[in-house]
């Protein structure tokens, strides 16, 4: 029996303004509200609509038998609670109906599993509560930003309670392995790692509507013989996209929702082919091995590690810096500062400085003229931020600990 | 006394010293009672003509070739036109040079000798042609003119061979003003086409103005002229007839500026050494680069290094209003120039009452008593001035109550009486 395991990705990357250092110090709207809302409005049009309606459908007609999965981060909730509240409804819809379900993951696509733990574990805590409040199920499942993985990475995350975890089935980590079976944490083995496969995800996500590509036009009955056929594709057949790749990378006319309408149709037409979540999948299948990660995986770049989000001097000073504030943000703990604090975090904002060449994937270009002018901008509004937090944190020292400041001789 | 001047640019179309410094020189000659018509490239319309006719070259009918005499076709045709420098380019214009220049190249070739030329009047590709194209226009502007001057004064290499040509043409003396040289530019790599042009410019010249003794000592011994042929002119500065308000201070920390081009020349990797020692003192001060340059890049990548991004903003080109406003906005202003003809943006700075810390290797420093004087490459007594500047009041109150009286006592009329005795000595 194959398992096709479908998850979709849901975030939007929140873009800065143009922040110049004559701003400093006079304005503390950092982001390009008009933009971040233009594509919100754009997306939820020409993707989240139709697609929730689809698999809504979907699933009442196959009875249970279609799953999906997804994965959204807190700041996607808010955005679309600001902005498109219909949106959020339909993916409440999607997962009271048992067969959708919902991950965890970090509260704003931040690098913070890569830099502290405890900070790490309080940001998924947020993220997880959130998830709970809004559509009603605790997350059992974890998936990191851009599926960065490592030991110690899955080891804190077992730590949390998860039981399962997505990420990349790199081919220098898995060497001859298949991705297609479930595999443990290094240091706990109550850990389930998922991992995606990435030619059949990127057959979707980048080729589908390549004219110049051999197996132009995908249908859904090829795909599918395609996973029937490939002895290396193992039992567990991880599909993971970001969700805006139907109908915004991958247009309405490229036949990309026809493609998503006739998949069930296809693969359950066959008696070896079924559709799970991470979930349904643990409990049904037994970890093949032990998968050894002392590095960092991501599922970018051909390198598929995290230089493209800490490669170069100005990420690393960039990082550095943001994180320098965190106990101040912390301790303050307002619900201003906070927001900035997450989408700040968003690791977006250091893909767009890296340095390295063929890095630009589509759907995340970068809004700067260069990784220069995207670190410029980046430190002037952190700058500013930092100012905001350091002023704001000396006051409540003042306030806690009066007798400090005064005279010695009063 | 009536004088033909050549220049290149002239406000508000300037990108350089260079145009201030012409603007602020003929009105001082004008309150001296010296009569100048000037001649651009390009004139636009909206230059200030209250001191000055200013001749617009692309409206001089060249009669053809005809009216040219032999040693200036000869001169015209010395140099192959091949090259792409750019005196003031940073990287974008350049590269915006460049479309322009592909775009336009085909048939400016043809067009480049024809009876009237639209020169561009900026530091394009074709800079060579258009320099070439302007010495013809000098000559016949020498020659309609026949009678109307007495000297001709022509301002940095890209019009010296129109000085040249006027002078073949109308017998008058040649006076020419060196406001930087391919050294001051280049460092030691210099572009020989435009040496040559310089060469030939003060060997042609009856007396050669140097903005600095600076700069005097690079033509007497980088071009071998005759040092009694040389003198030296300090530059001035002007005031700003109406100072706009000013922006309020929106930061509480003391803010030291770097402003001008960020390349080899100017020294900013100096600034940001001294600006990473400074802030492991002082918390309380950011320094900010106003600039753009071939340089920019490799710095924010230093500063990254340094990890001093949060207190080390990089600001880009600032465009005429916003560098007053950065004025404004600054504790101290810093001019670490490895080589600078003169620098006219420390006079700017102390005017708007900015204490400035300036290199021992740029002219302005030959002039200026209160300004704090290092040698460019020591960033440890850079950094120990921008610390005494931004942590005890009094010194820097000292410089910015001094310096507003020296600056205001170097005016353009004092400049332009020494231009006269130079005219004077030519006659």
């Amino acid at each position: 029996m194959k398992t096709i395991c479908l998850y979709f990705e849901v975030h939007q990357p929140l873009k800065l303004r143009k922040y110049r250092f004559f701003n400093m110090g006079r304005d503390v709207n950092y982001l390009d509200d008009h933009l971040n809302r233009a594509v919100v409005v754009k997306n939820a049009m020409r993707c989240y609509k139709p697609m929730n309606q689809l698999i809504s459908r979907l699933i009442e007609k196959y009875d249970g038998k279609f799953k999906v999965s997804f994965s959204m981060t807190g700041s996607m909730i808010e955005l679309l609670k600001h902005y498109v509240p219909d949106v959020l409804e339909s993916f409440k819809v999607l997962a009271a109906s048992e067969n959708v379900e919902f991950f965890a993951e970090t509260y704003s696509d931040s690098l913070v599993s890569l830099i502290d733990d405890g900070a790490f574990r309080r940001d998924v805590e947020r993220q997880s509560r959130l998830i709970e409040k809004e559509f009603g199920v605790k997350p059992r499942t974890f998936r990191n930003t851009e599926l960065i993985y490592s030991d110690h990475i899955g080891e804190v995350v077992a730590d949390m309670g998860y039981t399962a975890m997505v990420t990349e089935g790199a081919r220098h980590i898995l060497g001859w392995r298949s991705p297609g079976y479930l595999y443990t944490n290094a240091e706990n083995p109550g850990l389930n790692l998922l991992l995606r496969n990435s030619g059949l995800s990127d057959d979707i996500r980048y080729r589908f509507s390549d004219r110049s590509w051999s197996e132009w036009p995908l249908t859904a009955k090829k795909y599918i013989d395609h996973i029937e056929e490939d002895e290396h594709a193992g039992d567990i057949v991880n599909i993971f996209l970001d969700y805006e790749t139907f109908g915004a990378y991958q247009p309405c006319e490229s036949g990309i929702f026809d493609f998503v309408k006739y998949l069930p149709e296809e693969a359950l037409k066959r008696p070896g082919i079924q559709f799970g979540t991470p979930q349904t999948v643990i409990k049904e299948y037994q970890p093949k091995a032990v998968l050894h990660v002392p590095y960092p995986i991501s599922w970018t770049d051909e390198e598929r590690d995290t230089t493209a989000w800490l490669g170069n001097e100005l990420q690393e000073e960039a990082v550095s810096k943001l994180y320098a504030l965190r106990d101040k943000v912390e301790t303050l703990n307002d619900p201003g500062l906070n927001h900035v604090w997450d989408f700040l975090q968003s690791a977006n904002h250091f893909y767009y400085m890296n340095t390295k060449w063929f890095t630009s994937m589509v759907g995340k270009e970068s809004p700067y003229d260069s990784p220069y002018d995207a670190f410029i901008n980046y430190m002037n509004v952190l700058s500013d931020f930092s100012r905001d937090v350091n002023n704001r944190y000396a006051k409540l020292m003042q306030k806690q600990s009066p007798k400090a400041t005064a005279p010695a001789f009063a | 006394m009536k004088v033909l001047m050549f220049g290149w640019e002239f406000p508000p179309h300037i990108t350089g010293g260079l145009g201030t410094a012409c603007y602020g020189l003929t009105r001082g000659l004008a309150r001296n009672g010296v009569e100048v018509k000037f001649v651009v490239p390009k004139a636009y319309g909206n230059e200030d003509q209250r001191f000055v006719r200013i001749l617009n070259a692309s409206d001089v009918e060249a009669v053809y070739q005809d009216s040219l005499t032999e040693s200036i076709r000869n001169m015209v045709t010395f140099i192959h036109i091949d090259s792409n420098i750019v005196p003031y380019s940073s990287e974008e214009e350049f590269n915006e040079l460049r479309r322009e220049y592909t775009e336009e190249q085909l048939h400016k070739r043809s067009e480049l000798w024809y009876q009237r030329y639209q020169f561009s009047g900026k530091y394009g590709a074709n800079l060579m042609e258009e320099v070439m194209r302007y010495a013809v226009i000098g000559a016949q502007i020498a020659k309609d003119m026949e009678g109307e001057f007495d000297v001709i004064h022509a301002h940095d290499w890209l019009t010296y061979l129109a000085g040249i040509a006027a002078k073949e043409i109308s017998g008058k003396p040649l006076v020419i003003h060196v406001h930087a040289t391919e050294y001051d530019r280049t460092g030691e790599n210099v572009n020989t086409n435009v040496f040559n042009i310089e060469k030939r410019g003060m060997d042609a010249a009856d007396k050669v103005i140097a903005v600095s003794n600076l700069t005097r000592n690079i033509v007497i011994n980088k071009y071998g002229i005759d040092p009694c042929k040389v003198v030296t002119v300090h530059n001035a500065v002007r005031f700003a007839e109406n100072d706009k308000g000013r922006p309020e201070r929106a930061l509480d920390d003391k803010i030291v500026t770097f402003l001008g081009r960020i390349t080899y020349q100017k020294g900013p990797e100096y600034f940001i050494e001294a600006a990473a020692k400074v802030l492991k003192q002082v918390p309380n001060v950011r320094f900010v680069m106003a600039g753009s340059g071939d340089m920019l890049n490799k710095m924010i990548r230093r500063v990254a290094k340094l990890g001093i991004s949060d207190r080390f903003h990089f600001t880009g080109f600032l465009k005429g209003d916003e560098v007053n406003d950065m004025f404004a906005l600054s504790d101290v202003y810093v001019m670490p120039s490895v080589s600078e003809p003169f620098g006219i943006s420390p006079l700017e700075a102390m005017r708007s009452s900015v204490p400035v810390i300036i290199s021992k290797q740029s002219g302005v420093a030959e002039v200026l008593k209160y300004a704090i004087k290092v040698d460019y490459w020591d960033v440890d007594a850079l950094a120990d001035a921008i610390y005494g500047l931004i942590t005890y009041p009094a010194l820097s109150k000292l410089f910015i109550n001094k310096g507003q009286e020296e600056v205001m006592s170097l005016k353009w009329n004092n400049a332009a009486m020494k231009v006269v005795e130079v005219y004077n000595s030519v006659i």
